[in-house]
């Protein structure tokens, strides 16, 4: 046998996938197997209903045997979902897997033409170039990159927490990166979680302190990422470690340096209370907060501000010495494997829709606003208090704020329904007021999720179907007079409705968090366009991403609730753990190499790779590639002026003969 | 004058991170365009050497279509600007050569839009379709679809089933 892994002929078999009526629907697949038949080297040429199912693969199998293939085109879906598959088929078949070429005529041709024979003229054009193409193909061996047993956690709300936790229970080492002062996300702030009204802090609370108190869990809070580099496996990650001016190490959370600061009164708004109570400018985020130390508000503490306080806080902390005002950001690096992303959310922000009154009536809050006001450690102690801090007699829900809307967000945020029906339930126990809902739909489609809705529908709770159309306090009847008034068209009574009452809550949506961009380019993500973290493939692999040894899990893919985080989360960790386990990763062989005997010396390359994957030996007076380092996006090949870089899988003679081959017919 | 059924023929090389991805986008979501693309893909709009463009417009391309990742996004870092810079100095010596600008373009079309691979390649046909057909290689002398490489001897009747 030569390099071409043949004894000299070509012996190429077809096959083009019907995929059910997908593709055989729009394309004439038996016409182009039988114009694949007539070309040069082709032994072989069928159309078949699944490829990808086992007797497809066996096909092929069986056919390198009985029909001495030595190569194989597929034509089918994207090579993006199936190639891996057929190059397997081909390999066990006892070809080398990269004797094959896959085309694409579902994605690019059937799905997307609506004249038959176009489309099967596409296809014919498209199967004949890889047919041509293939003959090129060359024997590669796959390389194996060894992968680094720690993983680097981004995100420490459920969704990290968990992934974190499932990893260091598997005895894997986890960097867990937090932004806040404390782990515990959204979820820290919810009272009680649907459908089975359990108390969240119950449930959350042990999986943080667990965290804490892991030996394998390395836990950074109040740190963020700043940059990622390298590659699946063997990623150096830079994170930096925003200063509290406390040592963690030496603070035991006793919290005394509270009540001794200057400040007698808290007197800022609480982020963790979404601003419903005050703090101090030295605090802790929440009682629970893990980990259990204070951190000072710089911009708030008189210290930095005057240089003048009396600094009562380190007189409480006395021979601890935990309070250390001099200290500096910090940048740490940490060596990883696998990365997984759970950076979660951002809630919709309530005045983007000025005709709901939000920041205009004091009295219309937002779904997390009322989460806080239920909950008894929140700032009212758990009382649902107007902002006269009388109880109210009527509290109306509007749902999809943000969500489900042309002119704000198209997407269901899919907790909405459930969580407002919950704070509804939740008012109900709490106040005796009475409770509307305004809903569009309402979608409860989780376990126990629809009988939770029976069960709001026999408390008593009121459901109007519309989109409220306006909330004003502009009073019409006497009833209406010191209310705020909602006016929306009933659609099931087919009437507009003004109802007037106390509190109003908005059902606020779901959205990319504000910097999610960022954060895509530094792990090398993509984004839909939404703005959502994009999966590899929205079915069969939801937390894998585009980038190899970066996984994406929680909300930072889409709306979703707990126990769909805790799902992605452990998914992720099983995929990190899976890649940790087997200690290497196949790397596609398409790195790009140098022809000794044709390269110049010329050095135009060089600057080129972003990699530095290129070295110029001053010895030889030529350059030289470091196949280790080529990520392969052959962008020096394509500058080479002598053609003497040349690039696994993307030879010139390939693309070329594909070029010609894509053109050979109408 | 050109033939009344003559369909414009474009060569589009998408890159596989953004572009190509896209247009898997475009037809997982069913948009539906004009069928007169054929895309060869590539692992960066970095990788797309001008000879493929001029290949491609010898061959029988009436136009070219390059796709690559927006400025910043690009998978490998940089390589889209290496293609932007490539593309200007192209253009240049092809409308040397009497080439009209809509013939070769170059888009930045991300993994998230499908719907923008659409509007593209029907506004590009659109496009051609006034110019007419290039015959650039009739021009220069070299037969449509002809190999620059030699074609492999004809081999027996294929099996087909």
């Amino acid at each position: 046998m030569n390099s071409n892994g043949t004894n000299g002929d070509i012996r190429i078999g077809f096959y083009i996938c019907h995929c059910g009526h997908n593709i055989e629907g729009m394309v004439d697949c038996a016409a182009v197997a039988r114009d694949i038949a007539k070309l040069p080297g082709v032994a072989v040429s069928r159309d078949y209903k699944y490829m990808c199912s086992e007797p497809g693969q066996e096909l092929i199998q069986t056919d390198i045997r009985e029909h001495a293939l030595n190569r194989v085109v597929v034509a089918s879906c994207s090579p993006l979902l199936h190639e891996h598959t057929f190059r397997n088929a081909v390999e066990a078949g006892g070809l080398n897997r990269f004797f094959f070429q896959m085309v694409n005529i579902r994605e690019h041709d059937s799905w997307v033409h609506t004249d038959r024979a176009a489309a099967t003229a596409k296809a014919i054009a498209l199967a004949r170039a890889a047919v041509r193409r293939v003959r090129f193909h060359r024997a590669l061996e796959t390389t194996r990159v060894p992968i680094h047993p720690d993983v680097l956690v981004v995100g420490g709300g459920i969704t990290g927490i968990h992934a974190a936790l499932t990893l260091a229970n598997g005895g894997k080492k986890v960097f867990l990166v937090e932004r806040e002062p404390s782990i515990g996300g959204h979820m820290a702030k919810f009272d009680k979680t649907f459908p089975t009204l359990d108390c969240a802090a119950c449930i959350l609370t042990p999986k943080m302190s667990a965290v804490r108190a892991h030996e394998n869990i390395n836990l950074w809070t109040n740190s963020e990422v700043v940059k990622v580099e390298g590659y699946v496996g063997n990623y150096t990650v830079t994170v930096k470690r925003r200063p509290r001016y406390v040592n963690e190490e030496l603070c035991v959370g006793c919290q005394e340096c509270i009540a001794a600061c200057v400040f007698k009164e808290p007197k800022f708004p609480d982020e963790f209370n979404v601003g419903l109570g005050k703090r101090k400018p030295i605090y802790i985020p929440f009682p629970q907060a893990v980990p259990q130390v204070v951190l000072i508000d710089r911009e708030r503490c008189l210290h930095f501000k005057t240089g003048k306080c009396k600094k009562t806080c380190v007189e409480a902390c006395a021979d601890r010495h935990a309070i250390d005002f001099t200290q500096k950001e910090e940048l740490v690096q940490v060596r990883v494997g696998n990365i997984i992303v759970a950076t979660g959310f951002k809630l919709f922000d309530a005045k983007r829709i000025p005709q709901y009154g939000y920041g205009r009536y004091p009295n219309v809050v937002t779904s997390i606003e009322l989460e806080r006001l239920v909950t008894s450690s929140g700032p009212t102690g758990g009382e649902v208090l107007l902002r006269d801090g009388t109880h109210p007699k009527s509290v109306a829900f509007i749902l999809c704020v943000g969500s489900r809307d042309f002119k704000t967000n198209r997407w269901c945020s899919r907790t909405c329904c459930m969580h407002s029906m919950k704070l509804a339930q939740l008012v109900r126990e709490h106040t005796d007021a009475e409770v509307t809902v305004f809903y569009l739909d309402i979608r409860a489609p989780g376990k126990g999720c629809e009988e939770f809705y029976d069960k709001s529908l026999k408390d008593g709770i009121r459901f109007v179907r519309g989109r409220v159309a306006e909330v004003t306090d502009w009073a019409l009847r006497e009833e209406e007079e010191g209310k705020l008034v909602i006016r929306a068209e009933d659609t099931l009574a087919g009437v507009v409705r003004r109802i007037p009452v106390d509190m109003i809550v908005l059902a606020v949506g779901m959205e990319p968090q504000a910097d999610a961009q960022d954060v895509r380019r530094l792990f090398n993500m993509s984004c839909g366009t939404e703005g959502w973290f994009l999966e590899k493939h929205p079915k069969l692999a939801p937390v894998s991403t585009f980038t190899d040894g970066v996984f994406i899990a929680g909300c930072c893919q889409g709306p979703k609730d707990i126990p769909d985080s805790i799902a992605q989360a452990g998914a992720a960790a099983a995929e990190a753990m899976a890649l940790i386990d087997r200690g290497y990763i196949e790397q596609e062989p398409n790195t790009a190499y140098i022809d000794q005997a044709d390269c110049s010396g010329c050095k135009s390359c060089l600057p080129l790779c972003p990699y530095t994957a290129i070295a110029f030996d001053e010895a030889t007076k030529k350059a030289a590639i470091n196949a280790t380092l080529c990520k392969g996006c052959g962008t020096c090949v394509a500058a080479c002026p002598s053609g003497s870089i040349r690039q696994h899988l993307f030879e010139d003679e390939e693309i070329f003969s594909e070029i010609e081959g894509v053109l050979t017919h109408a | 004058m050109h033939d009344a059924n003559w369909e414009p023929r474009i060569v589009a090389f998408f890159c596989n991170w953004c572009t190509y991805t896209a247009a898997d986008l475009a037809g997982v979501s069913r948009l539906k365009y004009a069928p007169n693309v054929r895309i060869v893909r590539l692992m960066c709009s970095g990788r797309v050497d001008p000879q493929f463009i001029l290949a491609a417009l010898a061959g029988g391309a009436d136009g070219v279509l390059i796709g690559g990742c927006h400025p910043g996004d690009c998978h490998y870092a940089e390589g889209n600007m290496k293609t932007l810079r490539r593309f200007q100095m192209l253009r240049r010596v092809l409308a040397g050569f009497g080439l009209e600008e809509p013939r070769v373009r170059l888009e930045w079309i991300s993994a998230a839009e499908g719907e923008k691979v659409r509007y593209v390649i029907n506004e590009m046909v659109e496009q051609l379709r006034p110019l007419g057909p290039l015959a650039w290689g009739q021009r220069f002398g070299v037969e449509e679809g002809a190999a620059a490489h030699a074609a492999p001897a004809p081999q027996p009747e294929a099996v087909h089933a």
